[in-house]
Order: structure tokens, then C-alpha cells, then sequence
């Protein structure tokens, strides 16, 4: 069974991977910014709470604010990111990753979208 | 190449000539400054002469003039035409001014010689103090802020010493009340001195809502507003009084951003409209120049309540005997080094006495006239938001509704007046307007200058409309589109030597 | 009025278009007892002559710098400008530009802005520099708001022998924006401890160099002990000439470098405008204040220059920029990198040797009065009485003898103190007036 990914209402999305929540923004986020030429992402260790701020995202014109999706301890960011910001626009929720979490309270996942629960509400935005 | 059929040898084309950076110019041996080797002497350095070499190109004077004529020559400036930036207030900068300003009287004299070398240099700071009090109906008039963010600090943190003056009663005040249509600066300028800001959305008339304002001032800790007037939407506050009661009897201060002043001055006293604070831009409103970007002016004019906590250095004494006040205890501190932009100070005036009370008058009435005729002239092919919410003040602002399913954007037509000859309006801002454009024409620009504007406008509106490719636009600039965002993926921010 | 294009038949006109019967009518959204019926109680328009003639007359009861003997600096300092230099920032194209937004049609001052923020780089020694600041006392500011970012620590420790303009301008934003400022008392003849002031809690350490007494001393121990507590070393320059002389900030260390740059191209002006320099390391630059620019390609693939990382300033991130500033000082950057390009490596090298020589050779007929025991082209001198009493009397005679400590320092004890800058503008003749006098 594929691992289920889940999306916030900040066009944030988080999967759990061996035990560990990997997040980052959606692909209709990464097109609506457009080219992305920095990210700023937390330190490992510190904690956060959900929809709390975790990173920055900037394109030349806009800088946004990326919030955690679930509460827990920031472990592990994608150092990939710091040379290569294109990965966001070209791989959004695959190798643009932002940030894995330990996450407090899995149970959270259950109040954030689904992917089709997602996709129906960026139709209603557009 | 695009736009041009006869390829040259060099690359150049007539007047348009390639200039490299300095730093691949140096011909070492080259000098443009003949100054002598300094005698034998003995170094007091302490053992910290620097050794080996700086790094810097050597260049002889006619290669240094041809090489910043040629910068110049890749420059827009409103000596090369209409400069419709609004916001900005891009006017024409009389020369006089800077004859003026390079007195020896006023340019080569010492922030701290002593004060009585320097008694006409303070006489004329009291005069530029005259005239902002008399033109704004605000008995108090700090002069040092370095530009119009940096006055709006000066204003805001005036209000802080104000409130915390009031003690424990005012601890809780911290929120500050500004419009969606701000200028990026107020939230910045509030945020940076602990203030929470609130947002208040315009209403359909670019305006802020008077009941929705009193409920948000009536919520309880407000510290002031920051309103601009007239605003970023090109209209006047109309209940600008309403606010001002609703602000005060909420127990804050009224902060004006005083950066469309122009549109004003010599008809209305912002101190007659219940304002506090206010900063002017002198290059707005005074018309001392941009210079691609400063140095600007930004004094702040207090009203009664507000005028204890300006900052110092202040001028005080007689004339004859006028002497700056280093020290005060009710200032709230200092904004910068010595006393104030002196060389702006000088440009002002020059500006305020050759307009003289009349001149002024008519300054506003013609820009405002200006605006409003080409507001009329285009508001059917360019579509304009607020076109009915009364007359426009200084400017015009449409949004990019009459564009829309031509494929072509706000910032599409703005790159296609630089192939015209014209310097863009300000685009996508105020914030408020989807694909702004705001349009100020100022009151210098002659009729045929207007009429120009408008025929260029209505062609690139068509334009857009037939399909003509004008997302790929500028053709004939020095240079097309850049790449802004490879430039911020890899920042190159300095030349380095090869290798 | 000469300014006005607008003709009356042309007012007319317009209004017709507009269906507006009169200008005053335009006014309709004031309230109407707020609008002025009659012009301001001010003079009426003049003429250029009239205009001329009285500000001419303001001007002349100032004494310029260049009527006799001068050696006042302490932050503000008289240097000859090239005549190139005040000409070519007078052409249009650079006097009415605006801010660098449509760099198709900017490249003109984008490109000598790169090469300002390369030779900033240069001369301070340090990786990166930005656009330019309002004047040296807010860069510095800003310096201390930039090390309270990067090392998230909020308590700043400032030397004693900071210019006390910039130590109180950098106190007042302190004072509203809830940092710490610990500033030591001066110490004229240099020397203070600063490292045992550092601890666990302090953002960055401030010195000046050379400092407000003129001495110069080397930072790389400060640095070394400052970086040891994760806090920076911010090194404010007042004279730039200096580093023509002096081994550069950067090579000792150096994290942030806020300096005033006036003392190239641009005229002392009673104080300003002047020119505020900032220069700091690569991996901070994006914690940096004030406009960037960049290199980049056009669609043609031609190299060309923009405003880059824009989205640290107010106008994208609005209540979170990284600070509210907006103008730099555009034009006094040019006049600065014009006049250092005439200059250039040898230019400025002999320049700055002048300088020193002239301030020693006057140090030397001042011996022991020297309080200052290493310094470029500004010291501190002991009279026997009142140094504010001694330059108003000297004034009287025709020298502009230098800044009392006085004036920077009230009631600090140092009023005996004189504080004397020799710029290459002041000849023998003058220096030996100067000695006389001071005897």
C-alpha cells in the first residue's frame, strides 16, 4: 500500500516515512510562487508546533511563510535545498522536501486533508 | 539580436555603446588623480599599515568621464522624459537647487564647527522649520531623519515615548492600525519598534470604512494609526476627521504618512486634520532629487502633544544666537549622526521660496489636475477601480481588469513603455488592486506631454488587444528582460578577479 | 512660475475633459473647513536671482572650511573632490533616476553599484557590501540589529571610544526594539579590555577604527575571543580614507563593517547627507539591511545587473523585513566610487600617506600634548585649559583648530581634550599656524 501524504490548508504536505513525518509545500503552492530561489530552513532539534512558522520560501517577489503541519521535533532538513531551490518547482512533494519531523501525536494527521479533500479545495481557490 | 537588421562590427549601435566594469579597465601605471608621494617620515600606525595591494583598477580621467557618460547614458531620468512612478513623485528638479546647495557657505562647512561659524547654516534649518510649520499647521518640526523611513521611525518612536510618558496606563497599547494600502514601510516602521499591526481592508471606494475603523480603534490597546493621505488608492480619505476622533478617543496618536503631501500642499494643513505626526518626503514634495535612489530628507512635523519627545539634536536660541541642543530630557534620542540632511535642507528651500505661498497652491491644484485628465482620458480602455469614489487626487490608479484574456499583464504594458520612450508607473502596487498601476504625472510635465502619455497608452492598450507580442518587451532598451531570478538563485554581488 | 508648464488656456482645456468646473473643485473630498480659501502666510514665488541673492546671504555668514587653517573631523572630514566627480553626478541621467526598479532602463546606476559594493568589499576586506546606508551612525545601527538576528542574542557590548553620535543612535533603536546596549566610558589614549565584557548572552562587540580619539589598534584577538562566545565583532570606520593606509577590518576578523564613506566625492555639508557603507560576510547576506545588487543575464543572454534578494526589504515582507529602510544614499555612492576610481590603487595609497604624514608631522611639533599614541590623520591633543574655550578663540583668529571633546563628550572630564584631523588639504603653512597656536 503506498503511503498515504496529507495536506494542510497552508498547501503544506506531510507523509509518514519509517516512523518519521516528511513535509513540505504542494505542487499548486510551488506554481502559484513561481520560481523559487531561496529557502530558509529551521534548525534540527528545535521544536515546533503545529501551524506554527517552520521555513521561509522566497521567489524574487514573495517571501511565505511554511508552517509545520503536525507538532513535534524538527530532525532532519534537505541540505539539497541551499544549492539547488529549483528542486521546489521541480519536485514539490518528492525531492523538493523541506523537513522531516518526530511527531508528538500522529493522531493530528486525521484533521489535515486528504489528497482528494486537497484537490477539491485548491479547485475552490482557483 | 532583436530589432535591428544592420549588425555592426563591434557589437555597439550609434549611441548605444557597451561599457565594461572598471575593474576589467585598469591599466596599472594609470592615474586620475595627480597627487605627490607623501616625504620620509616616520609611520605612527602602531604596525597596522596595510601591505599588498587594495585591489582597486587604475584609470586615467578621460577613461573614468567616458565611463560614468556612458553608465549615464543607460539611465532614465526625468530630465530624459515623462517619469509617471507613482507614489514616488518624480517631478522636475530645478538646477538652481543644486547651484545653491554647493555654497561653499553650505557645503564646506563642519557639522561641529564651532556654532557661531555656523549661524547662517542654523538661520536656514529655522527657515525650512518655517515653512513645513506654516504649510502643515504643526508647531513642531524635527529635521534629522535620513529619508521618508527613516521619518516615519522618528514619528512612531515619538509616539512610543508619548505612551510610555503615560505610564502603566499605556502598557498594553501596542497596536497600530494600518491600511492594506500602506506603503510596505508603515508595517515594517511599526513592527521594528514592537508594535502589533492591523490590518484594515479598503471598502469598495479605496477607502477606509469609518464604522469598521471605530469598531477596530474601539477594540481597546490601540496606539495609533498610520494612515496615508491622500492615499495609495489616488483618492482622499474623506473621514479622515472620523478617524482622527476615533483614534484619539481611543487614546492613541495619529500617525499621517506624509509621502503624497504634494497633492496638498498649500491647500490643506494636515494639523487642521487632527494629525500628530507626519514625515515629509523633501524629494516628493520639495523636489530635491532621487539620484537613483537618495540621499533623501524625511523631517517629521509634530502637533502640540507629540512635539516634547522629537528627537535632538534641536535648534533653539535667537537668530544671531542659535545654538543646537545636544540634550534633552524629554527627546526620545537621536535618529542619526550630527544635525540632518543639510545639502536637502538647502535644495528645499531654494524650492519652497522660488514657488513662494501661490506657487505652492499651484503646485497641488496642477498636479491633481493632471492626474485626474488622464485618469478621464484613459478610464475607458484601462480599466480604473476607483474612478468614481470622487476626484482623484495626484494620481491615477487602474487595475489590470481591461487586460484580462489578452494574454498580456500589468507588467507586460509597463515594459512596453520603455520601448515608447517612457518610464513605467508603479506596478502591482497599492497591494490592494489586482495587476496595479499607478499613474502620477506630477505637475511638471506640459499638456503636450500629457496628451503624449494618453496616445501611447491607448496604442499599447489595442495592442495588447491584437495580439501584439508585448510579454517579450523591451526590444530597444540597453538591455531586455533580466534574469531576476538567476540573480537571486546565485547571487553575484561584487566583480572578482579571474583565476 | 518657471516650473509650471501648465498654461491657464491649457487648465481650461483639461477641466472641460475632466467635467470639473474649477481646480478647487477637484478638492471636493476635503472637508470643506479644512481647505484653504487663500494661499499660506508665506512670501510669494521669486525669481532665480531673488532666490540666489538670499540664500547667498545665508551662506556667507558661514565660515567655509577653506577661508583659513581647518582640522576639524570626528566623523565628518574635508578632502579635495576631484572636479569630475561633482560634474558627472550632475548629469540628469543620474541626478533624476529613481530607485533601480526597471533595470532595462537602469543599468547606468545598477552597474556602478555593483562596482561601489566591489570596491567597498575591497577596501574593508570583507565578501560582501551592500547599496549603501542613510550615513556611518545608522549602518552601524543596523549592524548591531543584523549580529541580534544572526546570533539571536540581544545584548550588544560597545567600546567607550565609539563616536557617541553612533553609540546614541544605535541606543535609541535599542531603547524602542527591546535590545541591550553596554557602552564602556571612553578611554582617550586606547587600550580599553573589551573581551572580558563578552559572555554567553552578547551579540556582537562594537569598536571603531580608528576610534573617536583616533587611536588604531588590531582586532584579531577581540575577534578570536568574540567568536569563542558565538558573538560577532562589528568594526565601525568614520574616516574610509584610512584603509588606504591601514590593514582593513576583514583581515582581522571582522564580521560586520559599518562605515562612513563621506570622505570620498562627497562634501562635509554641515553633516549631511552623508554615506553610509556596509559591508559583511557572505554567509550572512542574507541577514543583511538595505538594497543588493546583483549580475544577471538579459533574455538575450547579455550580462546586465538588478536589485536582487529583495524579499529580506519592507516592500515584500512589509512588517518582517529585516529593517524599514528604503532610500540609500544613491548619489553619494557614486560621487564615493567615481572619486575612488580616479584614485584608483595608487591615488588612494598616496592619499592616505599624505594624510598620515601631515598628522605626524603636526603630532611631532605637538609631542608629549599627544594623547593618541597610534593614529592615521586624526588625534587627540591635552591644552592646558578648556579645548571649546581655545577653538572659539582660534576661530576669532582665522583656524578652525578641530572638535572639542566636549562637544561629543559633556561633562566626561575630558574637557581639556582637542580632537585634530590633518587631511592632505591642509598645507605646511597651515599645520605650522595650527602648532603655533596650540604652543
Amino acid at each position: 500500500m503506498a503511503v498515504r501524504t496529507y495536506y494542510t490548508r497552508e498547501h503544506e504536505w506531510v507523509r509518514i516515512e519509517d516512523g518519521v513525518a516528511v513535509c513540505g509545500i504542494t505542487d499548486y503552492a510551488q506554481t502559484q510562487l513561481g520560481d523559487v530561489v531561496y529557502v530558509e530552513l529551521p534548525e534540527v532539534g528545535v521544536q515546533v508546533a503545529r501551524d506554527g512558522e517552520a521555513a521561509v520560501v522566497e521567489s524574487t517577489k514573495a517571501a511565505s511563510d511554511v508552517y509545520a503541519p503536525l507538532t513535534g521535533t524538527i530532525v532532519a532538513v534537505n541540505d539539497r535545498l541551499e544549492e539547488s531551490p529549483d528542486l521546489v518547482n521541480e519536485s514539490a512533494e518528492d525531492a523538493g522536501w523541506f523537513f522531516r519531523m518526530e511527531v508528538d501525536d500522529e493522531g493530528e494527521l486525521d484533521e489535515l486533508m486528504d489528497e482528494e479533500g486537497y484537490q477539491a479545495f485548491v479547485e475552490e481557490l482557483d | 539580436m532583436t530589432g535591428n537588421s544592420h549588425d555592426t562590427v563591434s557589437g555597439d549601435l550609434g549611441l548605444s555603446i557597451e561599457e565594461p566594469l572598471i575593474f576589467e579597465q585598469d591599466s596599472p601605471g594609470a592615474l586620475g588623480v595627480d597627487w605627490p608621494e607623501a616625504e620620509a617620515h616616520a609611520d605612527r600606525l602602531g604596525g597596522l599599515a596595510r601591505s599588498g595591494p587594495i585591489g582597486l583598477p587604475s584609470l586615467a580621467e578621460p577613461t573614468v568621464v567616458r565611463h560614468y557618460t556612458r553608465l549615464s547614458q543607460k539611465n532614465y531620468g526625468i530630465d530624459t522624459g515623462l517619469f509617471p512612478l507613482g507614489s514616488c513623485t518624480m517631478k522636475h528638479n530645478p538646477r538652481l537647487n543644486e547651484r545653491m546647495a554647493r555654497l561653499p557657505g553650505f557645503a564646506d562647512i563642519h557639522p561641529l564647527q564651532p556654532e557661531s561659524t555656523v549661524q547662517g547654516a542654523l538661520a536656514l534649518c529655522r527657515e525650512v522649520q518655517r515653512w513645513l510649520t506654516v504649510l502643515t499647521g504643526m508647531p513642531g518640526v524635527a529635521l534629522t531623519p535620513g529619508a521618508g523611513a527613516h521619518g516615519e521611525l522618528c514619528g512612531m518612536m515619538a509616539i512610543r515615548a508619548a505612551l510610555d510618558a503615560g505610564g502603566a496606563a499605556n502598557a498594553d497599547r501596542r497596536r497600530v492600525l494600518v491600511p492594506d494600502s500602506a506603503h510596505g514601510t508603515n508595517p515594517a516602521t511599526a513592527a521594528a519598534l514592537g508594535f502589533e499591526v492591523v490590518s484594515i481592508p479598503e471598502d469598495a471606494r479605496g477607502r477606509v470604512d469609518p464604522e469598521r475603523f471605530e469598531a477596530l480603534a474601539g477594540e481597546g490597546g490601540v496606539a495609533a494609526v498610520m494612515l496615508t493621505n491622500p492615499n495609495t488608492c489616488g483618492v482622499f480619505e474623506n473621514d479622515i476627521r472620523r478617524i482622527a476622533d476615533a483614534v484619539h478617543a481611543a487614546g492613541g496618536y495619529f500617525y499621517c504618512d506624509g509621502a503624497n503631501f504634494n497633492a496638498i500642499v498649500g491647500r490643506v494643513r494636515p494639523g487642521d486634520l487632527g494629525v500628530d505626526a507626519m514625515h515629509i518626503n523633501l524629494h516628493k514634495t520639495f523636489s530635491t532629487p532621487h539620484g537613483g535612489g537618495g540621499p533623501g530628507s524625511g523631517p517629521v512635523v509634530f502637533s502640540e502633544a507629540l512635539a516634547p519627545y522629537a528627537p535632538v539634536p534641536r535648534i533653539v536660541g535667537e537668530d544671531g544666537a542659535l545654538r543646537l541642543e545636544e540634550a534633552n530630557e524629554r527627546a526620545f534620542g537621536r535618529m542619526k549622526a550630527f544635525h540632518g540632511q543639510m545639502g536637502m535642507f538647502v535644495r528645499a528651500l531654494a524650492y519652497m521660496m522660488s514657488h513662494g505661498a501661490d506657487g505652492l497652491r499651484q503646485v497641488s491644484g496642477d498636479a491633481v489636475l493632471n492626474a485626474n485628465y488622464l485618469l478621464r482620458r484613459l478610464e475607458d480602455v484601462y480599466s480604473a477601480p476607483f474612478a468614481h469614489s470622487g476626484p482623484a487626487m495626484h494620481e491615477a490608479l487602474f487595475d489590470d481588469r481591461a487586460l484580462r484574456d489578452t494574454g498580456v499583464s500589468t507588467l507586460d504594458i509597463a515594459k512596453a513603455m520603455i520601448d515608447e520612450g517612457l518610464h513605467p508607473m508603479t506596478v502591482y502596487f497599492p497591494l490592494v488592486v489586482h495587476g496595479a498601476m499607478l499613474v502620477e504625472p506630477t505637475e511638471t510635465e506640459t499638456r503636450a506631454s500629457l496628451d503624449r502619455f494618453i496616445a501611447i497608452m491607448r496604442g499599447l492598450a489595442e495592442r495588447a488587444k491584437d495580439g501584439a507580442p508585448l510579454t517579450e518587451a523591451p526590444f530597444h532598451a540597453p538591455r531586455r528582460r533580466l534574469d531576476e531570478t538567476q540573480a537571486a538563485r546565485k547571487p553575484v554581488l561584487r566583480w572578482q578577479a579571474e583565476g | 512660475m518657471r516650473y509650471l508648464p501648465i498654461t491657464g488656456a491649457d487648465r481650461s482645456e483639461m477641466l472641460r475633459a475632466i467635467g470639473a468646473p474649477s481646480v478647487d473643485a477637484l478638492f471636493s473630498d476635503v472637508p470643506e473647513d479644512a481647505l484653504l480659501a487663500e494661499p499660506v502666510d508665506l512670501p510669494r514665488h521669486a525669481g532665480e536671482f531673488e532666490v540666489e541673492r538670499r540664500l547667498s546671504r545665508l551662506a556667507a555668514r558661514n565660515r567655509a572650511a577653506g577661508a583659513g587653517p581647518f582640522f576639524c573631523g570626528a566623523g565628518s572630514y574635508r578632502h579635495h573632490i576631484p572636479a569630475a566627480v561633482d560634474y558627472l553626478i550632475q548629469r540628469g541621467e543620474f541626478l533624476t533616476s529613481y530607485t533601480p526598479y526597471q533595470p532595462e532602463i537602469a543599468q547606468g546606476t545598477l552597474q556602478y553599484l555593483f562596482e561601489f559594493q566591489t570596491q567597498v568589499c575591497l577596501l574593508t576586506g570583507m565578501e560582501v557590501a551592500n547599496a549603501s546606508m542613510y550615513d556611518g551612525a545608522t549602518a552601524a545601527a543596523e549592524a548591531v540589529m543584523m549580529a541580534n538576528r544572526v546570533t539571536r542574542r540581544s545584548k550588544a557590548v560597545v567600546s567607550g571610544n565609539l563616536h557617541p553620535h553612533y553609540r546614541d543612535t544605535a541606543a535609541t533603536l535599542a531603547r524602542f526594539q527591546g535590545f541591550t546596549l553596554e557602552a564602556g566610558p571612553p578611554v582617550p589614549a586606547g587600550g580599553e579590555d573589551l573581551a572580558s565584557r563578552i559572555d554567553g548572552e552578547t551579540s556582537c562587540v562594537v569598536v571603531q577604527y580608528p576610534d573617536l580619539f583616533g587611536n588604531v589598534r588590531d582586532f584579531s584577538e577581540l575577534a578570536e575571543a568574540a567568536h569563542a562566545k558565538g558573538a560577532l565583532l562589528v568594526v565601525v570606520v568614520t574616516e574610509i580614507v584610512a584603509l588606504g593606509a591601514l590593514r582593513p577590518p576583514g583581515d582581522m576578523g571582522a564580521d560586520i563593517v559599518a562605515a562612513e564613506g563621506q570622505s570620498l566625492g562627497n562634501a562635509m555639508g554641515f553633516g549631511g547627507p552623508h554615506l553610509g557603507l556596509f559591508a559583511a560576510r557572505t554567509r550572512h547576506m542574507r541577514q543583511m539591511p538595505g538594497r543588493l545588487c546583483g549580475e544577471t543575464v538579459d533574455a538575450d543572454g547579455r550580462r546586465g545587473y538588478v536589485l536582487t534578494l529583495a524579499t529580506r526589504e519592507q516592500h515584500i515582507r512589509r512588517e518582517r523585513a529585516t529593517s524599514n529602510i528604503c532610500t540609500n544614499s544613491g548619489l553619494c555612492s557614486l560621487a564615493f566610487t567615481i572619486h575612488l576610481s580616479l584614485l584608483g590603487e595608487t591615488g588612494l595609497k598616496r592619499l592616505a600617506a599624505l594624510n598620515h604624514a601631515g598628522a605626524v608631522s603636526l603630532a611631532d611639533r605637538l609631542g608629549r600634548r599627544v594623547v593618541t599614541p597610534a593614529f592615521f590623520n586624526e588625534f587627540a591633543v591635552r591644552l592646558e585649559g578648556d579645548a571649546a574655550e581655545a577653538v572659539e578663540r582660534l576661530a576669532g583668529d582665522g583656524i578652525l583648530a578641530g572638535v572639542p571633546v566636549s562637544r561629543l563628550h559633556p561633562g566626561a572630564g575630558l574637557d581639556d581634550l582637542l580632537l585634530v584631523a590633518v587631511t592632505e588639504t591642509a598645507d605646511a603653512d597651515d599645520i605650522e599656524a595650527l602648532a603655533e597656536a596650540l604652543q
